[in-house]
């Protein structure tokens, strides 16, 4: 598709290069003890870990949880991290498929005062960071940033949306959020609050099955057109982070090629699933 | 089969790599495609981790784990580029 100086030409021009992704610290294994458990959603919970010897993380990064069983059997997930910053503090937010193996234990077994394994902070290429001085810039010298979740995959995007008000960066921020039910919606009045407080972050959301009382549209999934409607237009050039289940993911950076995006500008996070 | 992305090999590389080698570029042997690892295809059974270029779907490289000990093959891949920091 391309050769390795365009790839460099683009991520010299991106408005997340590659410079910040390599300032990541490093990743180790680390003992997290659970601080707070409590019920995001219907099938889901969130997890606040005070971890032992965390060097902090960049919003869009996740972790590694190792359970081991008596017999010494071990699963190790991936979950991305809904919080950034210095603090040994993380914030998890995990969604229950009934027939898994890792996520209904800890959505419904994990207590306050339990110990998980955890490895991170990882990846450095899902991962958005401020930058003060982009801020300052002339509003047409800056690429915005879309973000487009479908469910869960709202993780590691409420960790973006959440460091780019902190940093009072000026940069546009839209998320485009698709959920099946109001009761759905993760992270619900700290987005709402963050899209009331600055007029740099707009959120859309969409539902695929049930809708608020007096919502315009009919609950349904999203379609090129809604999505060509609620994204920042390719002529914008921006940065696109898409996260969810590997269909939703699928299906919507498709639709982003077809409407004029450019593949390098998309990043993906795909959490599994068809 | 469900697949998920390069990024997600952050976590089984840290152990091998000194730096995080998810973003680094790798060209495909199958296409020539020059691309960064978190952006190529994770496909995981109880064998191994197979992961395929996100171009032509040729296998780029594979991992097994077993015990103490792991199998990195990157038999795809025809280069990587590592930036000197
Ligand atoms: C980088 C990364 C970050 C992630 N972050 C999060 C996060 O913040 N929150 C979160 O809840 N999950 C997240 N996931 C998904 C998570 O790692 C697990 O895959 C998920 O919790 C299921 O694990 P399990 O052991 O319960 O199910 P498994 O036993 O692995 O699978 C059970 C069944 O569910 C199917 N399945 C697996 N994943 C999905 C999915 N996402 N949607 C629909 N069906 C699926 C499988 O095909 C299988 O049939 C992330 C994944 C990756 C790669
Ligand atoms: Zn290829």
């Amino acid at each position: 598709m391309s050769d390795a100086s365009s790839l460099a030409t683009d991520a010299s021009e991106a408005a997340t290069p590659a410079a910040p992704v390599r300032t990541v610290p490093r990743a180790g294994w680390h003992t997290a003890t659970v601080v707070a458990v409590h019920r995001e959603t219907p099938t889901a919970s969130r997890l606040e870990l005070d971890v032992d010897g965390w060097p902090g993380n960049a919003a869009g990064q996740h972790l590694d949880v190792r359970l081991t069983a008596p017999d010494g059997y071990t699963a190790t997930r991936s979950y991305s991290i809904a919080s950034s910053g210095p603090s040994s503090r993380v914030v998890l937010a995990v969604d229950k498929l009934p027939d898994g193996e890792v996520s209904p234990f800890l959505v419904d077994e994990v207590r306050t005062g339990d110990l998980l394994e955890v490895h991170g902070p990882l990846g450095a290429f899902f991962v958005w960071e401020p930058d003060g001085r982009r801020s300052l810039s002339p509003a047409g010298r800056v690429r915005p940033v879309q973000l487009v979740a479908g469910g869960s995959g709202v993780v590691p995007l409420f960790a973006m949306a959440q460091a780019h008000a902190a940093a009072d960066d000026l940069t546009p921020f839209r998320m485009l959020y698709s959920v099946r039910t109001p009761d759905d919606v993760y992270f619900a009045d700290e987005l709402m609050a963050l899209a009331a407080a600055s007029d740099a972050f707009r959120l859309d959301l969409v539902y695929t099955r049930r809708t608020p009382d007096g919502w315009p549209t009919p609950p349904g999934r999203i379609m090129r057109e809604a999505l060509a409607a609620a994204v920042i237009p390719a002529a914008d050039r921006p940065l696109v982070y898409v996260c969810g289940s590997t269909g939703f993911v699928e299906q919507v950076a498709s639709w982003l090629i077809e409407l004029g995006h450019d593949a390098q500008s998309i990043r993906t996070e795909r959490f599994g699933g068809t | 089969m469900q697949h998920f992305d390069g990024n997600s090999l952050a976590g089984p590389l840290a152990d091998f790599f000194a730096f995080d080698i998810t973003t680094t570029n790798a060209r495909c042997n199958g296409c020539g495609n020059v691309s960064e690892l978190a952006r190529a295809m994770v496909y995981r059974s109880d064998a191994g981790t197979v992961v395929r270029c996100d171009s032509c779907d040729h296998v780029l490289a594979t991992l097994v784990e077993a015990g103490d000990r792991a199998w990195i093959g990157f038999s795809g891949v025809s280069a990587i580029e590592v930036r000197r920091s």
